[in-house]
Order: C-alpha cells, then sequence, then structure tokens
C-alpha cells in the first residue's frame, strides 16, 4: 500500500461580500441584534501607553474610496505583548485589553477611523525586534481572499529601518506605503494610513 | 494522527492556488479591489501566530439561533427551518475548540437586512439573518436558522447567487482568518455563479458544498445540513523555531 499524507485541505475562501456587516457589525447594517457587538474597543479602558487614532481610506484602482469595506485590527500592547496564551507575559497585559477590533467605513465617504493605544516593538523571528506595528486584514465586496498587510509608525524611524518586515520588501520605495503618518488634531494624536488596493503606491500586502 | 508533545510552530503556507485569485474578470467587482502587484511572503512571527481570543461571555445562549434570536415571541421566520453544523478542524485534521464562529445571510426571499439591500424580495420581521457561536471542545458548532433565497445581483445582466451562508471563523492565530461561503447540496444555481467560480479548483468549490445530513435531522422538525471548516494547520516544531527569540 502507498504511503498516504494524511492532511485536510484548508477550506477555500469566498468574498465577505457587500453585507458583511449584518455579520460582523449589525449595528452598521441599520439594526441591534447582540447586547454587545464584538470588536468596538481595542485596548479598553486601563490600557498604559499613548492613545492614537489612526484614520484613512481604502482606494480602488480607479482613485475611488471603497465604502463598503471591513477592517479588522490586531495589535500587541504598549509593553509589545499580545494578550494569546502563546505569547511570553501574556498575563501582564492589561485587563480589558483585547488587542483587536473591527472598524467599518462611513458608507457615504469611505472614511474609516479607529482610536487604540501605540503598540510597542516586540520580538519577532531569530531575536530581531519588529518595530511597532499594527496588523490589519481588510475584506469587501470584491476582495476575494482578505488582505493583510501592516501598518507602521511615521516617527519610529529608527526602528523602521531595522524591522525585519519591512527589509524584506525588496523595493524601497514600496516600503512606504506602510508607513503612517503622524499629526496632531485637537491635542489627540492622529495617524492618517490610506490603503491603495492597486495602482501607483499600491500597498504591500502580506501572504502570511 | 496522533498529538504530538511538541511545540507548535508556524502554520502551513496557504495554498494560494486552492484559493481564489484576487482578480477575475467575470466577478466585475474584482477588477479595481485586486492587487495587482505580488503579495509579499513572510513567515510567521508572533503578530501571525497569535490571535483573539473569545469566551462564552463576549456571547449569549440563542446567539446561534436564528429562528428565535431577532423573532418576535411566540413567532418564527419564514422559510424552511434548517440546522447548519459541523466541526472546525485544521489541517492536520485536529478538531478547533473554543473559536468563534459567525454567520450571516439572506432571509427565506433573498432578502438581507441591511441599509443599502434594496432588493424587491420581502423583510421578514423576525429574522434578523446572524448568528455566531464557539465551537466546543471538539471543535463541534451548530446553527438554526432558515434556509435563504437565491437573489440577482449586478454583475452580468442575468446573474443570481445561489442559497448561501457566509461564514467567518478565526482559529487561534491571526493567520488562520478566513471568511467563506456555505452552499447547498443540489442548488443548481452554483454551477452558474461567478463567485462561486473565482475559485479554480472544482475540488475546492466541493469544499462549500453543505451536504443534506438526514441522520442529524430532526423528525417533523428542522432539514439539517452538515458543513466542517479547515483552517491552516501548523508544524510541530523538531526543531527549536526560536520564535520567541530566546
Amino acid at each position: 500500500m502507498p504511503q498516504s499524507l494524511e492532511y485536510l485541505k484548508e477550506t477555500p475562501s469566498q468574498t465577505a461580500g457587500p453585507y458583511v456587516h449584518i455579520g460582523l457589525a449589525p449595528g452598521a447594517a441599520g439594526f441591534q441584534i447582540y447586547d454587545q457587538e464584538l470588536g468596538q474597543d481595542i485596548a479598553g479602558p486601563n490600557a498604559k501607553g499613548e492613545r492614537i487614532r489612526v484614520e484613512g481610506l481604502v482606494i480602488d484602482g480607479t482613485g475611488s474610496p471603497v465604502k463598503d469595506v471591513l477592517l479588522e485590527v490586531w495589535q500587541a500592547n504598549a509593553e509589545g505583548i499580545y494578550p494569546h496564551p502563546e505569547h511570553a507575559g501574556h498575563d501582564t497585559v492589561e485587563e480589558g485589553f483585547r488587542g483587536w477590533g473591527r472598524v467599518i467605513t462611513n458608507f457615504e465617504t469611505g472614511a474609516w477611523a479607529f482610536d487604540t493605544v501605540k503598540p510597542g516593538a516586540l520580538m519577532g523571528r531569530n531575536g530581531e525586534m519588529m518595530a511597532p506595528h499594527i496588523n490589519l486584514w481588510i475584506v469587501a465586496r470584491g476582495i476575494n481572499v482578505g488582505l493583510n498587510t501592516r501598518l507602521y509608525f511615521e516617527d519610529e524611524a529608527e526602528a523602521n529601518a531595522t524591522d525585519p518586515i519591512i527589509n524584506v520588501i525588496e523595493w524601497e520605495k514600496r516600503r512606504e506605503t506602510l508607513i503612517a503618518k503622524r499629526s496632531e488634531r485637537d491635542g489627540q494624536t492622529v495617524y492618517r494610513f490610506d490603503i491603495r488596493l492597486q495602482g501607483d503606491d499600491e500597498t504591500v500586502f502580506f501572504d502570511i | 494522527m496522533t498529538k504530538t508533545p511538541l511545540k507548535q510552530g508556524e502554520f502551513y503556507q496557504r495554498d494560494r492556488r486552492w484559493h481564489p485569485p484576487a482578480y477575475d474578470k467575470d466577478y466585475k467587482t474584482s477588477v479595481a479591489r485586486s492587487p495587482k502587484l505580488s503579495l509579499i511572503s513572510l513567515e510567521n512571527t508572533p503578530s501571525e501566530i497569535a490571535g483573539p481570543r473569545f469566551g462564552h461571555g463576549d456571547l449569549t445562549a440563542h446567539d446561534n439561533d436564528l429562528l428565535s434570536n431577532y423573532a418576535q415571541p411566540d413567532q418564527s421566520p419564514i422559510g424552511e427551518r434548517i440546522i447548519v453544523h459541523g466541526r472546525v478542524l485544521d489541517e492536520n485534521a485536529r478538531p478547533v475548540p473554543n473559536t468563534l464562529v459567525e454567520i450571516w445571510q439572506a432571509n427565506a426571499s433573498g432578502r438581507y437586512r441591511h441599509k443599502k439591500d434594496t432588493y424587491l424580495g420581502s423583510i421578514d420581521p423576525n429574522f434578523g439573518g446572524c448568528g455566531r457561536t464557539m465551537t466546543d471542545e471538539n471543535g463541534y458548532y451548530y446553527f438554526r436558522t432558515v434556509k435563504p433565497g437565491a437573489y440577482p445581483w449586478r454583475n452580468w445582466v442575468n446573474d443570481w447567487r445561489p442559497a448561501h451562508i457566509h461564514v467567518s471563523v478565526f482559529g487561534s492565530g491571526f493567520a488562520q482568518r478566513l471568511i467563506t461561503q456555505l452552499y447547498f447540496e443540489g442548488d443548481p444555481l452554483v454551477k452558474t455563479c461567478p463567485i462561486v467560480a473565482t475559485i479554480p479548483d472544482p475540488e475546492a468549490i466541493e469544499q462549500l458544498i453543505a451536504k443534506l445530513d438526514m441522520n442529524a435531522t430532526i423528525p417533523l422538525d428542522t432539514i439539517a445540513y452538515k458543513f466542517d471548516i479547515v483552517l491552516r494547520g501548523r508544524r510541530s516544531t523538531l526543531f527549536e523555531n526560536r520564535l520567541e527569540g530566546n
């Protein structure tokens, strides 16, 4: 009898479609059904570190904002620790810090924003430090497999310069697409991060 | 497959030829929304191996019962009453326990409860169209709902979506995050649908077709369909990968 490898195949992806909000953010679809929608508060009330807002647009190949997109955010806390049992130090993560959230666009303008704390640097592979970053996953009608990217911070130039993920990107020009631009507005720190699905300055997306 | 005491490592790489490509001219919305440049392949770091965790405290008991979770007292939605059940497994055929599964769908007339849906089909006052649950320790999950209706959509002039339920699953790591669609055995519209056809391999499409499950059907009550979901598997590290860098 021949040897066999008894692996299963991953279930193939399908687009989240235009009505993704019904399932993942029903309030935005126009109705209340759950006692508590998931993903509304990324950092929680007890998180240490700098409170920041991140905002932007997702832009399609015609230069138009994508108005029906949903983003998921996944990040470490200000100490660079994920609230996950396999991450060393996870029991020190602040109570209520989920590190994960859902962000939807304004249906008229495509604008999106979320509030969180700035994550800390953390160890990547082989002892290499990764610069502070936020992982993003983007789904929408017309996106057949969710797109993964990372947001890095303009004011972390030194850490970004040695970040092993940024440095894996061969084209230095493309690295810029992952850097959020910092500004102040009404005393609040705001980072701007536009995501270009296609065309000039197409955002770097990762196969993770 | 036997359990290993060895430390778990990276996720197996995603088979991008099994998944739909980003660009498919016959699914028109993908044309302007598909990256043209190659994805940059990353070896997993803690950012991809870790992922959000959910608990039963996040949910309420009837969140997985679409027959009742939006219905008026003593009423229920119109349509064929169905159970959708199965297991969440990984590519090593191990169950994925305690993971969040969320679904959303149109009602029996093919209409979504969404402010942007304007289809002629009626809104059902007793049907919200979404549910969520956690898999148990064996990776098992179930929902009760109504079978969704087919509906037309703007792609070519006369395209109709087969009856389908959208399914969102997490797994233990962010690299496993997956959204897909469940179709029903025997639906003739599956073969005509440009969104289904974005998946190149017919065997992969078969993986999305829930099977009529008479053994799980409740006589005189509710028809069952079985739908197992497979997430990426993980390597058992024979050699230390130093993921934590120590």
